[in-house]
């Protein structure tokens, strides 16, 4: 798992306080980790945040699994 | 009670009456105040007298893009953001059938549209501390109407509705939204009303007399608390019994 992954996990892990076995590269973070909307807005904020990159609204629409969030931030990421 | 050290507040509209009355209450309650408002004299001088924790953010919020870097600087400003009192408002009277465009349009700018734009910009912060009270400064005529006033009253109307749906969507997150609704305030506001105004005004008060900036200030004081915690989406009527709703 590529170090960017790694720290993608751990954010997810963190905030929606799920365990680490459900936090998959498919799994998505309404069906599968119980995520509410504004869970997904804090997700992203939190990405940018550990990322330093910003990401546009039309871009976090589309990130709806955790393999979406790291394919993003593999291609976007600042501190890499 | 009621205690505020360590929050840090801005005030917007912090040179009026009212607004600086909130301003001197949440600062007297132990928050850091960032007063903003279009007079930097008076602003400066509101802050003088304050002495520590108090610092001075001009910003004209007919500016959109001076609206949404607002809460950003109060944030550098103060250290952090944890209350923010959306209090500007401006009146543009007219009989409905003689409205022009631009009267409607300044104060649905201002009271309304320049609220929502605050408030989003200072929300991030809120709820990744999880910690935030939204107030905004609303009004009697809000929720009764009032003949002159379908601008205003439709800006504060808004405000309302708008602080319901944020607090409902926010509320899990320690961040709450609740509106004051004043009723006739001692003001700069009110000073414009003429003599046959003020009586009949007083008339409809039960309390017998115009509020005073103190008497909504202890609302926002409140509402800014930890105690209010639980008390979310919420309009505070301050009006002597004018309205009872």
């Amino acid at each position: 798992m590529s170090d960017i992954a790694e720290r993608v996990k751990k954010i997810v892990i963190e905030h929606l306080g799920v365990d680490a076995e459900k936090v998959t590269e498919n799994a998505s973070f309404i069906d599968d980790l119980g995520a509410d909307s504004l869970d997904t807005v804090e997700l992203v904020m939190a990405f940018e945040e550990e990322f330093g990159c910003e990401i546009p609204d039309d871009a976090a629409e589309t990130i709806l699994t955790v393999g979406d969030a790291t394919r993003f931030l593999e291609k976007n990421a600042a501190q890499a | 009670m009621f205690d505020l050290t360590g929050r840090y507040a801005l005030v917007t509209g912090a040179t009026g009456g009212i607004g600086g009355a909130i301003a001197r209450a949440l600062h007297a309650q132990g928050a850091t105040v960032a007063l903003s408002g279009t007079r930097r004299e008076a602003l400066e001088a509101l802050a003088a007298e304050l002495g520590e924790r108090a610092h001075v953010l001009p910003a004209n919020l007919k500016d959109e893009a001076a609206v949404d870097a607002l809460p950003g600087e109060a944030e550098a400003a103060l250290g952090g953001l944890d209350i923010l009192v959306h209090n500007a408002g401006v009146t543009r009277d007219n009989l409905f059938l003689r409205m022009k465009d631009e009267e409607w349009a300044e104060v649905i700018a201002v009271n309304l549209a320049a609220g929502f734009r605050l408030y989003r910009a200072a929300l991030k912060g809120m709820m990744k501390r999880r910690y935030g009270r939204l107030i905004g400064i609303t009004s009697v005529v809000g929720v009764t109407g009032n003949p002159g006033q379908g601008n205003y009253a439709a800006s504060k109307a808004g405000l309302i509705g708008m602080s319901k749906s944020l607090a409902a969507e926010v509320a899990s997150r320690n961040v709450t939204v609740n509106c004051i609704a004043p009723g006739f305030i001692e003001s700069p506001m009110t000073d414009a009303l003429n003599e046959k105004q003020r009586s009949g005004a007083l008339e409809r008060i039960p309390a017998g007399r115009f509020g005073v900036g103190p008497d909504v200030a202890a609302a926002a004081v409140y509402l800014a608390s930890g105690e209010a915690a639980y008390v979310t989406g919420q309009t505070l009527h301050v009006n002597g019994g004018m309205a009872m709703i």
